[in-house]
């Protein structure tokens, strides 16, 4: 179907409860092996929770669909073992330009820092990075995928959910202790519960096509307001994978669907946006509309709904599936702690609480951009234009275009899993922080820092040097790291020297984790197993440590 | 003190992670007057928003190097 592309085509197994007729009762089911579902199966998996995740198709996602994958969901990928394939495959850029009519007005840089193992972007089509995930998946023995397994009822209780799932073989019934719902934005399950999602929905079409060329243009996202070749509307340019080029031509709502989706119609909209004389092939058309919305609780009771089914966004900014799979990232680790009883349930309302947070920043810089892409009004219009008429010459009327403002992580600066701060900081790494990454060494080998933290507790201590660290703070790191949750202690320090026994050192060789982390020596930072900062102090103290470790699993009295 | 061109956007006691979020902030607060007016009723609350910043910033020379900016390329 796709010249570049062939799509994989999984076995279907039957499931060995359907031929037994056994019924079998598993911690937890995930519902959809798309993006989101299989990274927060993978995540689970490979802490040791066995996962049965069932899915009604057996392929990846077809047709052009997510493409652009943002240095936070990178991480987490690199986190669950997907990242280097997505990276490798994908088109790295940082550089955005917006032009008005003829004219670049303004361009930016999505990493303007340097020293982070991973670039702002990643374009890739989101049928690889599935592609990439069920494979991972695969190599997980606690990791059940189950293709052509479609769920067509769902019974929920207060210990559970019962699911009625239709195979080639016919229906069979599986129990979870938990469900993660993940099956999109016209979700099935989301339906038979009859819960809402509310919100709004866009009056405007937008035309996708992806074409297949050779261009010079470098890997950078071009936008255009009311360029000479579509007058009136936007245009964006993404370059992905296999010379495949995403354009996204802003029809308006007038626009009809079928009619635009035709060749002969979509032609000539490429080549007077490239010129008469390049060759490209048409790779997929589609038309689209889109919804900003979300569900007022992403926990119901063993529910817990993930990515799509639980908030969409418009595209302008990236921040749909990129915030699902942090959304995976949120769940897996409290999901895991409540099923190994060292955590009440109520830490899982603190996925709904987070996620929520992080969605409505979400919806509101998505909503921002859509408003200034496509201008409801004639004022709006007028405001618009004149922003981007000042923006050539203006500094401040520059940080006012928007052309999407791209997925970045939330701060998640309400969150009661925090410990607020006691001690004085500079910098952004308070708690609720998603990590900053920075280039360290450890045995003299180079690392980065966020592939050295994550998938447990951690306290981060800096030090001035290994060698200074006396008996009482070792055997204060083996009592954490004994406990029923147990935090790891790593020392940081700007020099490795010899570290005493059983401790671990970072190298701070760069000077960036003190840079970015207001570190001095005696500096602490307790870390969550999903690379956000729970607490943070200038002295190390075993005390409050476990009361910022109580806190952040709900345990604290 | 000359026009300041440079980005100015802030709210006191507000904490900003991301650089574009003030401004942001008070382009929607801008577009959200303007919610269900007619064309007449906007360019009127569009005047009278001008009437009230040039009070409010008051030194004419920096109100007058604005008025030439904007009227520039119109």
């Amino acid at each position: 179907m796709l010249s570049t592309y062939q799509y994989p085509k999984y076995d279907y197994v039957q499931p060995p409860e359907q031929k037994s007729g056994e019924r079998k009762r598993h911690p937890v089911v995930v519902v959809g092996a798309g993006p989101v579902g299989l990274a927060a199966a993978i995540d689970l998996a490979q802490s040791g929770v066995p996962v049965v995740v069932l899915d009604d198709d057996d392929t990846v996602s077809v047709g052009s669909r997510g493409v652009c994958y943002a240095k936070r969901a990178l991480e987490i990928l690199d986190r669950i073992g997907a990242g280097d394939a997505c990276v490798a495959k994908g088109v790295s850029w940082n550089v955005g330009r917006t032009f008005f009519r003829e004219e670049e007005v303004y361009n930016f840089n999505l990493l303007p820092q340097p020293d982070h193992k991973r670039p702002g972007m990643v374009n890739l089509q989101q049928y690889y990075l599935e592609e990439f995930e069920v494979r991972r998946a695969q190599q997980l023995p606690k990791l059940d995928l189950r293709f052509r397994n479609k769920v067509v009822s769902v019974t929920s209780t207060a210990e559970g959910a019962t699911l009625q799932v239709e195979t080639p073989d016919g229906a069979y019934t599986i129990e979870a202790d938990w469900l993660v719902v993940a099956d999109g934005a016209r979700s099935g399950i989301r339906k038979m519960m009859n819960l809402e999602i509310e919100g709004k929905v866009f009056t405007d079409r937008f035309l996708i096509a992806d074409v297949v060329m050779k261009a010079e243009f470098p890997a950078e996202r071009w936008f255009w307001f009311d360029p000479p070749f579509h007058p009136g509307h936007s245009v964006l340019l993404h370059r992905q994978a296999d010379n495949v080029w995403r354009i996204d031509f802003q029809l308006g709502w007038q626009a009809d669907p079928e009619e635009e989706k035709k060749p002969e119609k979509v032609i000539p909209r490429i080549k007077a946006m490239l010129g008469d004389e390049r060759e490209f092939e048409l790779e997929w058309v589609s038309v689209y509309t889109f919804q900003c919305r979300r569900m007022n609780d992403f926990r119901h009771g063993r529910l817990l709904f993930v990515g799509d089914v639980a908030h969409q966004v418009s595209p302008f900014g990236a921040r749909g599936a990129n915030s699902g799979i942090q959304d995976a990232d949120n769940l897996g680790w409290k999901l895991k702690l409540v099923l190994d009883g060292l955590a009440p349930e109520r830490l899982l309302d603190s996925y709904s609480e987070e996620r929520i947070f992080a969605a409505d920043e979400n919806l509101l810089n998505s909503t921002r951009s859509t408003d200034f892409i496509t201008p409801k009004s004639k004022a709006s219009l007028t405001f618009r234009n004149a922003v981007l008429t000042l923006a050539r010459d203006h500094a401040f009327a520059r940080t006012l275009v928007n052309s999407g403002r791209l997925s970045v992580p939330c701060f998640l600066t309400k969150s009661r899993l925090n410990t607020p701060d006691t001690d004085a900081f500079a910098g952004d790494m308070i708690p609720g922080a998603p990590m900053d990454d920075a280039p360290l060494q450890e045995d003299g080998q180079d690392c980065w820092l966020l592939d050295r933290v994550g998938n447990r507790f951690m306290a981060l201590v800096y030090v001035e040097s290994a060698a200074a660290v006396d008996a009482a703070m070792t055997q204060a790191a083996s009592t954490l790291a004994a406990a029923p949750i147990p935090v790891e202690v790593v020392l940081l320090a700007p020099t490795a020297g010899p570290p005493p026994a059983g401790l671990r050192v970072l190298e701070d060789v760069a000077g960036r984790f003190a840079e970015r982390y207001d570190a001095r020596p005696g500096t602490v930072y307790l870390l969550r197993p999903d690379q956000h900062v729970a607490g943070r102090w200038r002295a190390f103290d075993t005390a409050r440590i476990e009361a910022a470790l109580a806190r952040a699993t709900c345990n604290a009295q | 003190m000359p026009l300041n061109l440079k980005p100015n956007f802030a709210e006191p006691g507000k904490r900003y992670f991301r650089a574009y979020t003030p401004g942001d902030d008070f382009y929607e607060a801008l577009i959200e007057t303007h919610r269900d007016l007619s064309d007449e009723q906007s360019a009127l609350v569009n005047a009278k928003l001008v009437l009230l910043l040039s009070n409010h910033i008051g030194d004419l020379s920096v109100l007058r190097e604005a008025m030439q900016i904007a009227r520039q390329d119109v």
